[in-house]
């Protein structure tokens, strides 16, 4: 397990320079820089164009502009933001919760809903509900998510009034930062009118990022599950008189659980940019709605920390992931 | 579910519920806004997006003087009056005593606003040697530079407390304009020396204290800024208690929010859901005659613009009312100058191009194109407040040009890429436009036509032209706003007659708020000001 662990952590420095170089060189292969975005209709003056560049240290070539970028990362420096100038490391540090917050959610509803469905539409294959499912998971996997996000707004915020439209807390509420995590906060405040607002705050937003790992993991689950059905253990154990519901729930699924895993493993990479959209729509201050920013901006320091951030939190997921195969499967292990 | 739980859950549960109404008693004198973007930072001087003067310089911030709000006549603030030199060249700015700046839990002040606080706003921006000049690193006083104030003011003087007085390199008659915008905003000098004492000189330009209708209370990046009301203001208190922006980046969700009533006022309604805004009896559009104009800008240093016979050919080709009418969709009047009819020194009695094909093929005859041509048309890739859709409006021009032979081959780039090919000169014919920062006519022609802007790119069309150039440096120099006028009357003609553009039209702006809202009046440079906002009972 040791050695596993020690081989993946080595995985981890060309991963780093595969990631920064990917960032740095996307950021800057988009036209247009920093200063252009200054300047905007109006003209500058050469000199002061000049100046800026130099300023913002963009007058080198590209490969010692990555160098120097590198040399300040291994330091611990993302450097900072070229439009407020703050830190990239505190604003993302600052934004990064609302992001957790949604995305946890948002993998709790497909795996809450995902699941139950899987297994009903593999129990009941080629039935009714089966059909059900799995046609509704294809839709829901199909569909854009900022079109979906909308959907529901118009429909559930707009015409029945039910769901506020966007943003993660009603207005009113003026909740102390202490964790970063709204629900969290609005109960250390002791205030049950900003948790229930905020909790309000979270449906939609979590239908919205949830629906496609919720498509992925009802499909995963009824494929895993009919596999698992056939298997010799489910028939000796019906044949021994089990009951229906412990056939399935504790003999199959938790075989059928393995490759499920995995799949969500991966979707904590497709959460986090569905959250891009997601948070786009919803005005959720989180790290999605900043790096699109940045992005617009040219605000390359966001841009290439806010990735490498990223990339690092999912590479450790996924880490934690396969690390979790041997709990859930003891046939796999990591010598 | 209230039965099964014990008493004490239900005296928890009726505190929550009164302090639920409590709040929304409380809330009654609060006005939500649903602004489009976070601003950079809450310092007036080191940005020049709209969205940052909104949260800052706007609500929290004071002039020497500004703009009259829906006009762009120039009101007294911070100074009460003031005086030109006879040779224009200095300008004495008598305070205003009794103006207080806000407080917060780090500063205290012990005196009001006086002549120390205006020479340290504008010698941080000015002056390299002052010691907070560079206070946070990478900050550039990107507006001041932008507006070449450099250029302009040699120093400020203090004659006593209550007066001071700028003297110019050079006279300079758009300066009162210019110290009416956001960057000439008036920070308190106390608060600065305060914080550098304290140890923390980078809090203050975090934590604004200003002498604005506003105080900041807090910021949650990307969500809300809070505001409440400053007592002590100058100009009265505003009638609101508290101001909250609530950033919505999304033009559709800040409509639905308005909707369901979660904000009164938003930003930036999009132009397709104007109709459905009007009819929603909840709902109240105002709008305003932009300060804009959108062109299209002939590159006279290129073939064959060089000939103005050319230019005015194609002025007479294009049919401006079909553009109105599908691209502007009536939200616009077409444009026959490059200001917009709302400004001063607008020459109203030129006579526009008129749609003339067969005019238009005689002129490109006689320059020695009876065939046409074929041209590269640039056209924006993005909305902007002054044109609503590029790609739709070069489509027309392409329709109308080709039927007097010149064809022309639509193109375009990424806007930042737009924005930098065009200012080395690397366009023939390109779509173009401009939005007017201090309502001073000079705001249009020098940035847009002037000699020196063809150096820095602001000039498109890459025209420079004498006589035109001698007119509006005279009108700057020239201290009377009516002989001005004339200037820049005169001056409108030579654009005509030289027709270095097309120009096509000035948009009107809209902002959409609810009923309930009172006593809201669009800005002329396209701020958003609440001071004077009341809610009724909705």
């Amino acid at each position: 397990m040791l050695r596993f662990v020690l081989r993946r952590l080595a995985l981890i420095v060309p991963t780093f320079f595969g990631v920064t170089l990917l960032a740095f060189a996307l950021i800057h292969l988009i036209p247009g820089d920093p200063v252009e975005n200054i300047s905007g209709e109006r003209g500058m003056d050469p000199a002061r164009r000049a100046r800026l560049l130099h300023q913002f240290g963009l007058d080198e070539p590209l490969p010692v502009q990555y160098a120097r970028y590198i040399g300040h990362v291994l330091r611990g420096d993302l450097g900072q933001s070229l439009t407020t100038h703050d830190s990239v490391a505190r604003e993302f540090a600052t934004l990064f919760p609302a992001t957790v917050e949604l995305a946890f959610f948002a993998l709790l509803f497909a795996l809450v809903v995902g699941l139950p469905a899987g297994v009903l539409a593999a129990v009941k294959r080629n039935t009714v509900a089966d059909y059900a499912v799995m046609g509704v998971s294809l839709t829901g996997y199909s569909m854009p998510i900022f079109w979906w996000a909308l959907l529901l707004i118009l429909f559930f915020s707009v015409q029945l009034g039910i769901t506020p439209v966007s943003g993660r807390i009603a207005v009113q509420f003026d909740v102390p930062s202490v964790t970063g995590f709204m629900l969290i906060d609005t109960l250390l405040a002791g205030d049950l009118d900003a948790f229930r607002s905020a909790l309000s705050h979270l449906v939609l937003p979590t239908i919205a990022l949830g629906t496609i790992p919720l498509a992925v993991v009802s499909r995963m689950t009824r494929s895993a599950m009919l596999e698992v059905l056939r298997e010799d253990f489910v028939r000796a154990a019906r044949a021994k008189g089990l009951p229906r519901w412990r056939v399935i729930v504790v003999h199959a699924l938790r075989n059928a659980l393995i490759p499920v895993v995995t799949v969500v493993g991966l979707q904590i990479g497709l959460l986090l940019s569905g959250a891009i959209l997601t948070e786009t729509i919803f005005s959720w201050p989180g790290v999605g709605n900043w790096l699109i920013h940045g992005v617009q901006s040219r605000d390359y320091p966001v841009v290439q920390g806010g990735i490498l951030l990223i990339a690092g939190i999912v590479i450790a997921v996924n880490l934690v992931v396969d690390m979790l195969y041997g709990v859930v499967n003891p046939r796999i292990r990591h010598a | 579910m209230i039965k099964r739980t014990n008493r004490r859950a239900v005296t928890f549960a009726v505190m929550a519920l009164s302090a639920l109404t409590a709040a929304s008693v409380a809330a009654k004198g609060t006005l939500v806004y649903c602004s489009e973007g976070s601003p950079e930072g809450f310092q007036p001087q080191f940005f020049s997006t709209g969205t940052t003067f909104d949260a800052v310089s706007v609500p929290m911030f004071n002039r020497l003087v500004q703009f009259e709000i829906g006009t762009t006549n120039i009101v007294p603030a911070l100074a009460e009056s003031w005086t030109v030199a006879p040779d224009g060249k200095a300008y004495t700015f008598k305070l205003r005593k009794g103006v207080a700046f806000h407080s917060n839990a780090n500063f205290k002040p012990t005196r009001d606003f006086d002549a120390d606080d205006v020479l340290f706003s504008w010698n941080r921006m000015a002056d390299e040697s002052q010691p907070f000049h560079k206070l946070t690193a990478g900050q550039t006083f990107a507006y001041f530079d932008d507006m070449g104030m450099k250029n302009i003011v040699d120093r400020v003087e203090k004659i006593d407390d209550y007066t001071v007085r700028f003297v110019l390199k050079r006279p300079e008659a758009p300066f009162l304009a210019d110290m009416a915008m956001d960057f000439a905003s008036i920070l308190s000098k106390e608060y600065f020396d305060t914080m550098m004492k304290k140890g923390t000189p980078n809090a203050a330009d975090v934590y604004p204290i200003g002498t604005g209708p506003f105080q900041f209370v807090s910021y949650q990046k990307d969500a809300t800024i809070r505001y409440k009301a400053f007592d002590k203001y100058w100009g009265g208190r505003p009638k609101i208690d508290n101001l909250i922006y609530s950033i919505t980046r999304d033009a559709t969700a800040r409509y639905a929010k308005l909707k369901t009533g979660e904000c009164q006022v938003m930003a930036f309604p999009k132009p397709a859901d104007l109709d459905a805004m009007r009819s929603d009896p909840q709902l109240a559009i105002q709008r305003k005659e932009g300060l804009n104009i959108g062109y299209i800008a002939f590159n006279v240093e290129k073939k064959p613009f060089d000939d103005k016979r050319v230019r005015q050919a194609l002025n007479h080709a294009t049919n401006k009312d079909a553009i109105l009418k599908a691209v502007y969709q009536g939200n616009g009047q077409a444009a026959k100058n490059p200001i917009p009819p709302i400004l001063w020194g607008y020459n109203a009695a030129i006579h526009d191009y008129a749609y003339d094909p067969a005019k238009a093929k005689e002129l490109l005859a006689q320059a020695g194109y009876p065939n046409g041509f074929d041209v590269d048309l640039w056209y924006l890739p993005v909305t902007r407040p002054y044109n609503p859709d590029g790609k739709r409006m070069a489509e027309l021009i392409q329709a109308d040009w080709a039927k007097v032979g010149v064809r022309a081959k639509l193109i375009t780039y990424e806007w930042a890429e737009y924005r930098k090919r065009s200012k080395t000169g690397e366009q023939t014919v390109m779509m173009f436009g401009w939005s007017g920062d201090n309502g001073d006519p000079d705001n249009f022609f020098v940035p847009l036509l002037g000699c020196e802007a063809v150096k820095g790119g602001g000039n498109v069309s890459r025209w420079c032209n004498k006589p035109f150039e001698d007119l509006v440096i005279k009108a700057a120099q020239t201290p009377k706003q009516a002989d001005r006028a004339k200037l820049y009357e005169q001056a409108q003609v030579i654009v005509h007659d030289e027709a270095p553009w097309i120009p096509i039209a000035h948009s009107v702006r809209f902002d959409a708020l609810r009923k309930e809202v009172h006593g809201y009046t669009m800005d002329a440079t396209a701020h958003h000001y609440f001071d004077k906002v009341e809610l009724a009972a909705p």
